[in-house]
Parts: structure tokens; sequence; C-alpha cells
């Protein structure tokens, strides 16, 4: 590799790609090439930093600079001013919100302070299209360890004993699952990386496999050696395209350096992985749905057991897990499963990857060690709520989870904590809510999308959940009873217990979750006829306050279907009729004079 | 469903396709991925075509078709629009730029505008979360959008 004294890494993930990030890194290119710089310093771009909220973001190594915000105008200020006269161009650097000071070094942010980076560690790092700057990472080095000094039993061993347990939501211990199907003995055994990642808010897997792709691929290496497998499969949704992209690049690149193929690091042990696409359907997460659609069918789940781990793709034993899983097992082999299981909690160990989104002020990808509380992520990494609302609920564990409230604010994260407040990890999303977030529309938002994804096999699931999605469009609508509420209960207790898969047994969660903690508002919407958040749209009224308007017009000329009506200089009114509840009023009036009643 | 005529042409790259895999059923999704990837869609003559060539009935390919959100019967528009509606978004009020999306090119979603045009979708999700509430519109990424700023994103594509 050219030896060069200066990197510019680019974030070159989803959400900064759509805020131009590949324009920058051109951009930064061309000027360095303008200054006769281009055998000095290279540009990279690498895979999400995380701080996504923030973005584009542009890191200068090796002083560790980190520019937020930069748009593709400021490279040349970025060049000129930070690479040539090694001067720090302040605007771009990130501003402490409290202190208001400028903060240079992302390890000094509130973002990043509490974060550890394992399955992440080289999202943000490295170029993900090459290699090479894998393997300076140490990449495949521990399936060199595993295939020259280790058995598969000793493999599976440290596996078991640093106490990883499966990022995809469930949480079953890895290395049990690893050896069930090691001890199952076929012609052909199969690995499988689940990287059909559907959960609406969730994006930890496309971002591994965009920034790091190289690091799924030895762990499914790894994962072959240890059950006897010789065939990989990575079963990705259609909709990452550049995930998909990094996959084929990289898998290219390990076969053409011999870490893929035949007779790997001189042994008897021969691998290969190939791609297989999915095609929207989010039951295709379980893992015996995602077989099914790998073998071309309707991925419809059936019944355990069989496992697949007895009998899975092609009725032969297979192994599935899901890409942050996978990512943390390259380095578990090399620091040992002593070094990992001393992070985490008793029962959960390491650490879990988050997509912080929602009404809070850092959104973004964040890895933290398993056992801090919500408290932390919210208010110390996420910095608070946004607009200085006040925090109501955060959602985790997606369609499957539940909302977890003030008082669970500081429960230590971990598989079983969650569980025991009504939610669960699931694949690691974090959605936060404020106070103008009805609890009652956002299970109905969840319900909507279970009854969506359902495949329909299982009557529990098919229907069951139609039926509850009526009675709380009811409820929403105002015409709800308090008999209504009985039966959401029941119902979501009888499709707990019934349902085929995992889908529908945890279709109940979001419901029951907000049912226990926000009972209240459930109480208000059928009773009082009124959404105190002010988003079910029938429980709600426009009003122009007429002590405040001053009859600016603003309300009238924006107004989409002229439902307001009033001369200049004299307060308008809102004809409630012609109303469609848009909300365009209430964002045009400068005096505060329109509120929803 | 008005009838869809394959021409010589259209029914030849099919049947190349399907014989790429081997014509093997197993690898109906990938055939489909390729054909809608080919033609946009997937008509029901397409997938009577595709039946034939794996051998398998047309119930199946169907099954499959109406299975994954991905395939679609009916042509996308020109410039296809996809309003997010992951969670993170939803929070952000993805539901209000829906709404405006849907009153200005005057179609639900699922649905293509008479001149085909524009054809309006939802999907789960595009992992900028970042820049909620968002948008894409082909491959072009909209991001932090107020149901005000939809006429001129609109206007930019007449």
């Amino acid at each position: 590799m050219a030896k060069f004294k200066m990197h510019i890494l680019v974030c070159g993930g989803t959400g900064c790609s759509a805020s131009k990030s590949q324009e920058i890194a051109d951009r930064l290119k061309s000027n360095l090439l303008d200054k006769g710089l281009e055998n000095e310093v290279q540009v990279i771009l690498t895979g999400c930093f995380g701080f996504c909220e923030k973005g584009p973001i542009v890191k200068i190594m090796p002083d560790n600079t980190f520019y937020t915000e930069v748009k593709p105008e400021d490279a040349q200020e970025i060049i000129e001013e930070h690479i040539i006269k090694g001067r720090k161009v302040t605007r771009l650097l990130y501003t402490d919100p409290e202190k208001k000071e400028h903060v240079a070094d992302a390890k000094h942010m509130g973002f990043y302070k509490k974060q550890l980076r394992i399955a992440l560690r080289n999202c943000g790092f490295i170029d993900p299209e090459n290699i090479g700057e894998y393997i300076a990472c140490d990449g495949y080095a521990a399936v060199a360890k595993c295939l020259t000094e280790m058995t598969p039993e000793q493999v599976i061993n440290e596996i078991k004993l640093s106490g990883l347990r499966g990022r995809g939501g469930g949480g079953f211990p890895t290395g049990m699952k690893w050896e069930i199907a090691s001890k199952n003995h076929a012609d052909q055994k199969y690995v499988v990386c689940n990287a059909d990642e559907g959960d609406p808010g969730a994006f930890m897997d496309r971002s591994i496999l965009e920034g790091d792709p190289h690091s799924v691929i030895e762990a499914m290496t790894i994962n072959g050696y240890a059950i006897g497998a010789t065939k990989g499969l990575v079963y990705i949704r259609a909709e990452y395209p550049l995930a998909i992209h990094r996959l084929q690049v990289a898998i290219a690149q390990a076969r053409e350096y011999g870490v893929l193929g035949n007779n790997l690091f001189g042994t008897d042990f021969c691998f290969d992985i190939e791609l297989r696409y999915g095609a929207g359907a989010f039951v295709c997460g379980e893992e015996t749905a995602l077989i099914h659609s790998m073998e071309g069918k309707r991925g419809e789940p059936t019944f355990k057991p069989p496992f697949p781990a007895q009998s899975g793709y092609l009725q032969k034993p297979t192994n599935v897990n899901n890409v942050e899983t996978y990512a943390n097992i390259p380095i578990i082999i090399l620091k040992g499963a002593n070094w990992f299981n001393k992070i985490g909690t008793e029962k959960s160990k390491g650490t879990k990857v988050f997509a912080l989104a929602g009404q809070i002020n850092n959104v973004g990808l964040i890895e933290v060690p398993m056992g801090i509380t919500l408290r932390e992520v919210i208010y110390e990494i996420g910095g608070g709520i946004k607009n200085g609302r006040k925090f109501k609920a955060v959602q985790t564990g997606g369609p499957s989870g539940g909302c977890l409230t003030e008082k669970h604010l500081d429960t230590p994260i971990d598989y079983d904590n969650l569980i025991a407040a009504g939610s669960m990890m699931g694949s690691g999303g974090m959605v936060v809510m404020d106070e103008t977030s009805c609890m009652v529309a956002i299970a109905k938002f969840y319900l909507e999308f279970t009854c969506e994804e359902s495949c329909g096999k299982c009557s529990p699931c098919r229907i069951g959940n139609k039926r509850m999605l009526e009675i709380l469009d009811k409820i929403t609508k105002g015409n709800g009873t308090m008999e209504d509420l009985e039966n959401l209960k029941n119902l979501a207790g009888v499709i707990k217990d019934t349902a085929l898969c995992g889908l529908g047994q945890t279709s109940p969660n979001p419901i029951l979750s907000t049912l226990n903690n926000f009972w209240d508002e459930y109480v208000e919407h059928v009773q009082d006829k009124k959404c105190r958040a002010g988003a079910c749209k029938s429980l709600m009224q426009y009003v122009i306050d007429p002590n405040v308007c001053v009859g600016c017009t603003a309300c009238a000329r924006n107004c989409p279907v002229n439902a307001i009506q009033g001369e200049k200089k004299t307060p308008h009114t809102i004809n409630t009729e012609l109303c469609i509840k848009c909300g365009t009023c209430i964002e045009k009036c400068k005096f505060n004079a329109i509120s929803i009643q | 469903m008005a009838k869809v005529k394959l021409s010589e042409s259209k029914i030849n790259k099919i049947k190349e396709i399907c014989a790429s895999f081997g014509n093997q059923p197993g690898e109906a999704i990938n055939v489909l991925h390729k054909v809608q990837g080919e033609f946009g869609y997937l008509p029901a003559e397409v997938q009577e075509l595709i039946a034939m060539e794996l051998n398998v009935p047309v119930a199946t390919i169907y099954g499959i078709v109406t299975f994954y959100s991905f395939f679609t019967m009916i042509p996308k528009g020109e410039h296809p629009i996809s309003v997010c509606m992951g969670t993170a978004c939803y929070v952000r009020g993805a539901e209000k730029v829906l709404d405006e999306f849907k009153r200005q090119l005057g179609i639900g979603i699922g649905e293509t505008t008479a001149d085909g045009k524009f054809s309006l979708n939802c999907l789960r999700c595009v992992g900028a979360c970042g820049l909620a509430p968002v948008v894409t519109i082909g491959d072009k990424v909209y991001g932090r959008l107020t149901p005000d700023m939809v006429k001129d994103i609109i206007n930019e594509y007449n």
C-alpha cells in the first residue's frame, strides 16, 4: 500500500450519501490534485460514523479532527486551511450544546463518550471496498488462528464461553446454536447470514455490511469451520443496493486473496459464500421463513422443531445468525472469550448496536455496552429530547417490542431486563417519543405494519391482528368503548399464546405495553374523545384565538382547502367542515394564534 | 386488468433469463428479480410465461409475486416516489408529507398518475433516519421534508 501522511475519511453511509458525501469526496480529491497533494493525502469513503444527525461527517487523520455538516463547497477550505496550513476549520467543528464550545475530537463529544465500538470497530475507519485496509486492522487473523491453531470444538467453546447471544432479536446463545449444528451429521451443511433487516427504523445490519463487509465474511468462514459447513449464504434485502454492492466487492476480493475458496490457509478446509436476495417480507427475518424464501418459495414460517440446525436449507443442517452477531465473532476469537465476557451484564455480554431515532437531538447509530441505562443513552448520547420537549416513551424491539416510559429510564439495558419491562431487545431499533406522540396511534402504527407483513398462514396472526387493528382504528376515531379495551387485552393475550411464529407471537407487544403504561391515554380516547398529543385527527379541531389573531392572512393564504375565512387585519375563523387538519396554518402562524382542541 | 401483449423479443428475453437460472423452480425469486429489473413490473402474462418455463403452476409464481412487497404487477411511474414510513420518519411527521403528495398528485398509495409520470409508494426505512422524514424519488433522497416543500419537489420533475 502507498504511504500517505494524512487521510481524509468521508462518511459514505446511506444517510450522509443522501447529503452529497460522494460529491464532498470528489471535491476534496480534485482540490488535492490542484495542490499536487494527491500522493500525500488520501481521501477514503468509509462506512457509517454513526452521528447521522450531524452528517455529512468528514474526519481528518491522524489528528482526529471531526468535521460535521460539511457541504461540498467546504472542500476547498478544508484542504487549504487544515491540510496545507494546519489550522482547523472552526466553523465546521461540533459545538457542545451545553458548554457552547467547539469540540474537535470525537472522543470528547457526548455522543461518543459512553459508546464502545466492537461490532462497529471498523465502520467509519476503513475503506470497506479495500480488503488491504481490513487486513491491516487484523482482518482475517481470527479465521487464520481458528484454522491453524484451533479445533472446531475449541472454536465453539470459545464462543460459548464469551456469552455472545444472537443480536437479531431473540437472544439465543450463539455458541450453543453452533454446537447443535455441529452435532448433526450430514454430507452438506449451510451457514446463513440473516441480513434481511425489516424492522422499520433500524439500520444496524446495513451499516455493518456497508462499513465492514469483510468482518461478516470472516465470521461466516469461522462459523463454517466450527460446524463443518463448506457453503455460506447471505440473505440480504434487495432494497439495500449499496450493501449488496460492498458485499459483492468484498467477496470477490476475499476469493482473490485466497481467504475464501479451497484449501484456506493451507488446510483442507474449503468455504465459499453466495448472496441470496430477499424481496421485502418482514416475516423472512424468522429463520424458517428465511430458509423457505432462499429456496425460492413464499417466505412462510414452519413449526419448530425441526430446527434449522437439524433440517434447514434444502433439508440440510443450517446455522442462521444475524449480521451483528457475526461482526462480533472475529474479535472474540482474537481477544479471547474472557475479554468479551467482562463487558456487559451477567446474562448479556458484550455490546449492542442501536439505531437511535425519533424526537431526539442526536439521531444516529450507536454501540453501547450492555447494562447501560436508557437515561444514559437518551440524555447523554442522544443529547436529550428535541426542541426541549418532555420525554414520553422509548420504543425498542420494533413491531415485536414495546414502549418503555420514564420509570424504566434507569433500568440497565439487557435482554432479560427489557423483556421483564414488557419490551424486548429486538434487532436494535430505538425510537424516542415526546409528548407530541399519541401512544394509541403508535400502537396502531405498529399493528398496521404487522397486518401488512403477516404471511397469513396461521389464523391468530392473520385474523386476530386485523381485529385488533379495527378496534384501535375505532378508538382513534373516537368511537371506542370501554368494552373494546377489554377485548383488545384478551385478544392480545390469545394471539401471543397461539400464533405460529415469532412475528405473530410478539405482534401484540406494542399494544400490551402501551395498554400497561398508558392506560389513561386509552381511556381518554374512549371516554373524553380526546387525544392529548393532538395526533388523532378525528379527535381534534383547529381553532383560531380571536384575541391573538392579527389578521395577517398567512394562514388563509396557505390553507390547501381554503377553509379559513376573514378580512385582512380582522381575526380569522376556520370552517371545521372543510378543514382537513393538515396543520399548515399552525406552522404558518407567527403569532401562535391557532391551537388544537 | 388490461391484457398485455408480449413482443417476440420480450418473450425471448424472459426465456433467456429463466434459462440462465437453469429453469430451476428453486430460483423463482431470482428469476422474478431479474425479469422485474428488465421490464419494471410483472404483469400476469409475464408470470404465465415464467411458470411455463420453470414448469410450475402459475399459482406458485403468482403466490410469490403477491407475497413479497418488492414485486409489483402495476407499472411504476417514470419517477417513482417512495415515502419512508419507518418509525423514525413516522414520528417526525411522514404522514403529513405523504398526504401532501397524495393531494398534489391526486393518486393514492400504489397508484401511478394518468400520464405515467409519477407513482406513489410507501417504504419501510431507507436507513437515513437522521434526515427524517425522508422521501426518495428514483435514486435521489430528499430529507427533512415538510408538507410545504412537496410542491417544489414535484415541480423539479415537471
